[in-house]
C-alpha cells in the first residue's frame, strides 16, 4: 500500500462516517407550537428546500393548525401530505395554507411532499 | 380543503347593532358536524354558558340552532365562535363583492370596517388588487342588500356585477406555474445542449482525425482550447444546473438529501477535476491524467433538465380529470335582485337568492325549485343519462343542464359548499392521500440518497485501491456515474402519479374513491355484500302484473284500481297509479273513497263499486276469490305484493306491485362473479321476496330478514370467514355496515354525494359502479406495481453497473453520459406509464 492509497482509504471511511452522522444520526430538537386564543396550537412552516422548522411539537387532544408558506416552485413541494391523518393540502407558491389536524394520541407523525423529498415530523406529547 | 379556513374575525367594540337594551334578538344558525345524538346538548350547553344568550335550542334533524340573545351583550360572531369552539361548524357563507373606485389602502380598511360593523358579517377582506371584498357572513342574519348598503353607506359603490367575457381561456394558477416552469427548464436545456455538442467533440480530440494533429496531447493549444471549453461550460453549470445546487443547499440545511444532492455532487466533481486538469496539469503524475470532463457536466445537465421538463409536462396530464370537473362549473348565474334579472359571476351568488333558469342554461348552484317545471340533464354529476323532471320543491344541482322549461330556484348551497365543489375537493384530497404500499417506498427513500453517496465513496475507494491505471481518473468517473445514475425520483413518483390518474379516472366514471387506502383495499376484495333495496332494486314499488277474471279486460281492471288508488297516499297505491298512467290509461274521479286500515281501500268509480285489498277484505265482503288464489300464490312466491280487485261484488282480478330490479343489476353481478368475487345479498325483507330477487339477478347466497342494526354484524361474520369484504348500500341506513366492511361503497343521491362517510361513493345509482370501481382499483394497483418494480429494478440494476461491478467480468464500465440519459428517462418512463391509465376503459362484459 502506497501512502496515497492509505490516504484514500482513511478519507473514504471518514466521509462515509460523516454522511451517516449528518443525515441519519443527528436530529433536530423541534419547535413547540404556540397556543392561540381560539384553542388552536399554531405553527408557521416555511416550505423552501424543506420544511422550516421540520419538527413541530404539539400536545395531544388539542386542535393543531399548521400554516404552510411555500416560497419555491420545485414540483414535489406543491403538496404536503399527512399520511397518518389522511390529509393533504395544495401549496400554491407564495400563499399561506392552513392545515388543521386533531392529534388524539401521542406519538410521532410524519408529513412529507408526495415524493417524500421533503420530510417533517409532528411530535405529539 | 383548508384554504378556506375561517379568518379569525376582528373583535368589534361598540358594534352598530342597535343596542335596544334587553329586547332579545333571534337567530337561526346552521350547525355542521353534528353526527351524534348528544351533539345538540353539547352545543346548547356551550351556548348557554355564553353571557347574553337567553336561550338556545338545537334541532338534530335539520341541524339548526335557534338562539335568542341580547344584542347589547353578545354578537352573532360570538355565538358562531362558541359553536366552533365546541367542535362544530357554524354555517357561514362567503361572497365576493366587486367594488368601484377602491384605489387606496385606506379604502380597504374603511370598507372592511364598515362591513364588520354590519350585523351578520363575520369578517371582510378587501383587496385593491382584485377590486373586490370577500365577505364571510351568516346567511340567516344578513343578505346581499345589507352588505351592499353597508358599502354604499360609506360612499363606495358596488360595481355592476359584470360578467367577464372570455374567461375560459385563462389557466388556473397551478397550470400557469407549471407552464412557466416547463418553459424555463426547456430554455436551460437548449443552452446546455447547444454547449454540449462542440464541447463533446473537442474534449476527445484524440479520436478525431485533424483535431488530433492540431491539438496534440500536452500541447499548449490543447490546454487553451480546453480552458475555453471550461469557460463556455460555466453558464451551463451555474444557470442550467442552478436548481441542482439550490436543491442541494436547501437539502443540506434540512439534513436531507435528494436527487439534486446527487446530481450537484456529480457534476461539480466532474467540473472541479477538469478545472484542476487545465489550470494545474503539473499536479498529475502523468499527462494522460490531465483530462477534462466538461462534456460530463454539460451533457448530464442537459439530459437531466430535459427529463425534469418532460416530467412536468407528463405530470400536468395526470390531473386532467380534475380539470374536467372544474370545467363543468357554471361561469355565470342569472339572479333576481330588486325585481330585476341580472347576470353575475357564479362566485357572487348568495345563499337564499332566487335564480332564473331558461331552457339550455347551465344551473349555477345547488338549490330548490320554487316556480316552474322543467327537465334537467344531470348526467355530468349523477351519470343518469335520462333528463330528470323537476317541479316545485325538487332539488337542482349546480353545473347540470336545464333542457326544456324555465324555472326559478332558491340557492341553498353556493361556492365551496356545492355538490360539485365537494366532489372536486374529495377527488383532490384522495389524489393527495397515500396508498399503504407507499409507506414502504417512503421508508426506503428516506435512506436512499445517503446510501447512494456511501456507495459512490466505496466505489471510488475500490477503484483507487485496486483499479487499473489511471486509477484516479477511473475512480472519479465511477463516483460521478454512480451518483448520477441513481434515481430517487422514479421511486418517489411511482405511486402518487398512478394514484392521481386512477382516482381521477374513477371520478370521470362517477366513482369517487376517497383515499389511496380505499383504492388499494378494493383491489383485494373477495366478497361483496349488496344491500337489496335501492341497490339491486330501485327501492320503490312498481306495477308488475295484472291478472283478470273472465269477463274483465286488463285495462278495465287497472283503470278502476288506479282511479280508486288515486285518492290514497300509500306507496303501493302510487305504484298502481303510475303503472296505469304509463300504459296511457285516463283515470277518473272516485266518489266515497275509504281506506280500511290493514285491509285495503274502497270507493265508487265510474258508477262501479270497487274494492282493492287483501284476501281478508274480500272474504269480509263475501267475495269469492277461490279462482284467483293460485295466481295470488304464484305472484307472492315471486316476491311481489298481489292485491285483489273486486268490481260490483264480483272478483275482477289481481294487480301486483313489487320493488323491481334495476336494469343492469343482473349484468353487474355476473361481471362481479366473473371477476372472481362472491356476491352476497343482504336484506331486511322476508326470505321469499329476497330469494325471488336473488334468482332474478343470479345471486346464490342470501342473508334475509336481517335487522338494520345487524347488518354490520353480518359483514363481520363474512370477514371472520377470512374474506376481504366490500359492502354496497346507501350511505345513511347502512353506514355502520359500510364502516365495518373493508371497503364501503355508498350509493349516492343528489347533492349529498360527497357527504356521507364511505370509502367509495357511486354517484350513479347503478351496481355497475362497483364493477368499474374494482376494475379501476385493479388497473391502478397493477400500474403502481409496474412502476415500483421498474423504479426499484432500475436502481438495483443500474447502481452496481455504474459502480463497475461488471468491469472485472466483461470489461463493461458505464459512461456518465449514458448514466445521465438513463436517469433522466427512468422518471419520465414512470410518469408516462402512469399516464397510460388515462386510456383505461371499464370492461362491460356481457353475462
Amino acid at each position: 500500500m502506497t501512502p496515497d492509497r492509505w490516504m484514500v482509504l482513511a478519507g473514504g471511511f471518514a466521509l462515509i462516517g460523516l454522511i451517516v452522522w449528518f443525515f441519519w444520526l443527528k436530529r433536530s430538537r423541534g419547535v413547540q407550537a404556540s397556543g392561540t386564543s381560539g384553542g388552536y396550537q399554531e405553527a408557521m412552516i416555511l416550505v423552501k428546500g424543506g420544511y422550516t422548522p421540520d419538527t413541530i411539537i404539539v400536545q395531544a387532544g388539542k386542535p393543531v393548525r399548521l400554516n404552510f408558506r411555500r416560497e419555491e416552485t420545485a414540483s414535489c413541494s406543491d403538496k404536503v401530505v399527512f399520511a397518518d391523518f389522511q390529509k393533504s393540502a395544495d401549496l400554491p407558491t407564495g400563499e399561506t395554507v392552513a392545515v388543521e389536524l386533531l392529534p388524539k394520541e401521542s406519538g410521532e407523525y410524519g408529513f412529507a411532499c408526495p415524493m417524500g423529498m421533503f420530510r417533517g415530523r409532528l411530535i405529539v406529547e | 380543503m383548508n384554504d378556506n379556513a375561517p379568518v379569525p374575525p376582528v373583535s368589534r367594540p361598540g358594534s352598530a347593532t342597535s343596542g335596544s337594551g334587553g329586547s332579545p334578538t333571534h337567530v337561526r344558525l346552521k350547525v355542521g358536524g353534528m353526527t351524534c345524538e348528544h351533539c345538540p346538548t353539547k352545543v346548547e350547553a356551550a351556548l348557554g354558558r355564553l353571557q347574553g344568550v337567553k336561550s338556545a335550542h338545537v334541532n338534530l334533524t335539520d341541524a339548526i340552532a335557534h338562539v335568542s340573545y341580547d344584542p347589547a351583550r353578545v354578537k352573532v360572531i360570538d355565538v358562531v365562535q362558541e359553536i366552533r369552539r365546541a367542535g362544530f361548524q357554524a354555517g357561514t357563507a362567503t361572497v365576493r363583492v366587486p367594488i368601484r373606485d377602491m384605489h387606496c389602502s385606506s379604502c380597504v380598511v374603511r370598507i372592511e370596517l364598515a362591513l364588520q360593523l354590519t350585523p351578520g358579517v363575520l369578517a371582510a377582506r378587501a383587496s385593491s388588487l382584485t377590486n373586490a371584498v370577500d365577505v364571510d357572513y351568516v346567511p340567516e342574519r344578513t343578505d346581499f342588500r345589507a352588505i351592499k348598503a353597508a358599502i354604499e353607506s360609506i360612499g363606495y359603490r358596488v360595481a355592476e356585477a359584470a360578467v367577464r367575457e372570455g374567461d375560459e381561456g385563462v389557466l388556473d394558477p397551478e397550470d400557469a406555474a407549471r407552464q412557466s416552469e416547463y418553459r424555463l427548464l426547456m430554455r436551460k436545456f437548449w443552452l446546455a445542449a447547444a454547449v454540449s455538442l462542440p464541447v463533446m467533440a473537442l474534449s476527445y480530440p484524440d479520436y478525431i482525425p485533424g483535431l488530433r494533429e492540431w491539438m496534440p496531447m500536452g500541447s499548449e493549444t490543447r490546454r487553451l482550447v480546453w480552458a475555453l471549453l471550461g469557460v463556455v461550460s460555466l453558464p451551463v453549470l451555474i444557470w442550467s444546473g442552478s436548481q441542482f445546487f439550490v436543491g442541494f443547499w436547501d437539502g443540506l440545511k434540512h439534513r436531507s438529501a435528494n436527487m439534486h444532492t446527487l446530481i450537484a455532487i456529480g457534476i461539480s466533481a466532474a467540473f472541479l477535476y477538469s478545472v484542476v486538469a487545465v489550470t494545474a496539469p503539473g499536479l498529475f503524475p502523468k499527462a494522460s491524467l490531465a483530462e477534462v470532463f466538461w462534456d460530463v457536466t454539460d451533457v448530464v445537465v442537459a439530459l437531466v433538465v430535459l427529463g425534469l421538463a418532460l416530467e412536468i409536462k407528463a405530470k400536468g396530464r395526470t390531473s386532467e380529470a380534475i380539470k374536467k370537473l372544474i370545467g363543468l362549473q357554471a361561469k355565470t348565474a342569472r339572479v333576481l335582485r330588486d325585481g330585476r334579472e341580472v347576470d353575475i359571476p357564479v362566485e357572487e351568488v348568495l345563499v337564499d337568492e332566487v335564480l332564473v333558469v331558461r331552457p339550455g342554461d347551465k344551473i349555477a348552484v345547488d338549490g330548490a325549485v320554487i316556480e316552474g317545471v322543467s327537465a334537467v340533464d344531470e348526467s355530468m354529476i349523477t351519470g343518469e343519462s335520462m333528463p330528470v323532471d323537476k317541479q316545485v320543491g325538487d332539488e337542482v344541482i349546480g353545473a347540470t343542464l336545464n333542457k326544456t322549461g324555465s324555472f326559478k330556484f332558491r340557492a341553498t348551497k353556493v361556492g365551496k359548499d356545492t355538490a360539485l365543489a365537494n366532489i372536486i375537493r374529495m377527488v383532490k384530497d384522495a389524489q393527495g392521500s397515500k396508498a399503504p404500499i407507499q409507506r414502504v417506498v417512503d421508508t426506503v427513500s428516506g435512506y436512499f440518497v445517503p446510501l447512494v453517496m456511501i456507495l459512490g465513496v466505496l466505489a471510488f475507494m475500490a477503484w483507487y485501491l485496486f483499479g487499473p491505471e489511471p486509477r484516479f481518473v477511473y475512480a472519479t468517473i465511477v463516483l460521478v456515474t454512480t451518483l448520477i445514475i441513481a434515481c430517487p425520483c422514479a421511486l418517489g413518483l411511482a405511486t402518487p402519479t398512478s394514484l392521481t390518474v386512477g382516482i381521477g379516472k374513477g371520478a370521470e366514471h362517477g366513482i369517487l374513491i376517497r383515499s389511496g387506502d380505499a383504492l388499494q383495499s378494493a383491489e383485494k376484495l373477495q366478497a361483496v355484500i349488496v344491500d337489496k333495496t335501492g341497490t339491486i332494486t330501485r327501492g320503490e314499488p312498481a306495477l308488475t302484473d295484472v291478472v283478470v277474471s273472465k269477463g274483465f279486460t286488463e285495462s278495465d281492471v287497472l283503470k278502476l284500481a288506479a282511479s280508486l288508488e288515486r285518492g290514497s297516499e300509500h306507496p303501493l297505491g302510487e305504484a298502481i297509479v303510475k303503472g296505469a298512467q304509463a300504459k296511457g290509461l285516463t283515470l277518473v274521479d272516485t266518489q266515497g273513497f275509504a281506506a280500511i286500515p290493514g285491509l285495503g281501500v274502497s270507493g265508487d268509480v265510474d258508477r262501479h263499486a270497487v274494492l282493492l285489498g287483501n284476501a281478508k277484505l274480500m272474504r269480509d265482503r263475501g267475495i269469492a276469490i277461490d279462482a284467483l288464489e293460485r295466481d295470488w300464490a304464484r305472484l307472492a312466491s315471486e316476491g311481489k305484493t298481489p292485491m285483489y280487485v273486486a268490481v260490483d261484488g264480483k272478483p275482477a282480478g289481481l294487480v301486483a306491485v313489487a320493488d323491481t330490479v334495476k336494469p343492469d343489476s343482473a349484468r353487474a353481478i355476473a361481471v362481479l362473479n366473473s371477476l372472481g368475487l362472491e356476491v352476497v345479498m343482504l336484506t331486511g325483507d322476508n326470505e321469499r321476496t329476497a330469494k325471488a330477487i336473488a334468482r332474478q339477478v343470479g345471486i346464490e347466497r342470501v342473508l334475509a330478514e336481517v335487522l338494520p342494526d345487524d347488518k354490520a354484524h353480518e359483514v363481520q361474520k363474512l370477514q371472520l370467514e377470512g374474506k376481504t369484504v366490500g359492502m354496497v348500500g346507501d350511505g345513511i341506513n347502512d353506514a355502520p355496515a359500510l364502516a365495518q366492511a373493508d371497503v364501503g361503497f355508498a350509493i349516492g343521491t343528489g347533492t349529498d354525494v360527497a357527504i356521507e362517510a364511505s370509502d367509495v361513493t357511486l354517484i350513479k345509482g347503478s351496481l355497475m359502479g362497483v364493477v368499474t370501481g374494482i376494475e379501476i382499483s385493479r388497473a391502478t394497483m397493477r400500474n403502481v406495481r409496474q412502476n415500483l418494480v421498474g423504479a426499484f429494478g432500475y436502481n438495483v440494476a443500474g447502481i452496481p453497473v455504474a459502480m463497475g461491478f461488471l468491469y472485472p467480468l466483461i470489461g463493461l464500465l458505464l459512461s456518465p453520459l449514458v448514466a445521465a440519459a438513463a436517469m433522466a428517462f427512468s422518471s419520465v418512463t414512470v410518469v408516462s406509464n402512469a399516464n397510460r391509465l388515462r386510456f383505461f376503459q371499464p370492461k362491460r362484459i356481457a353475462p
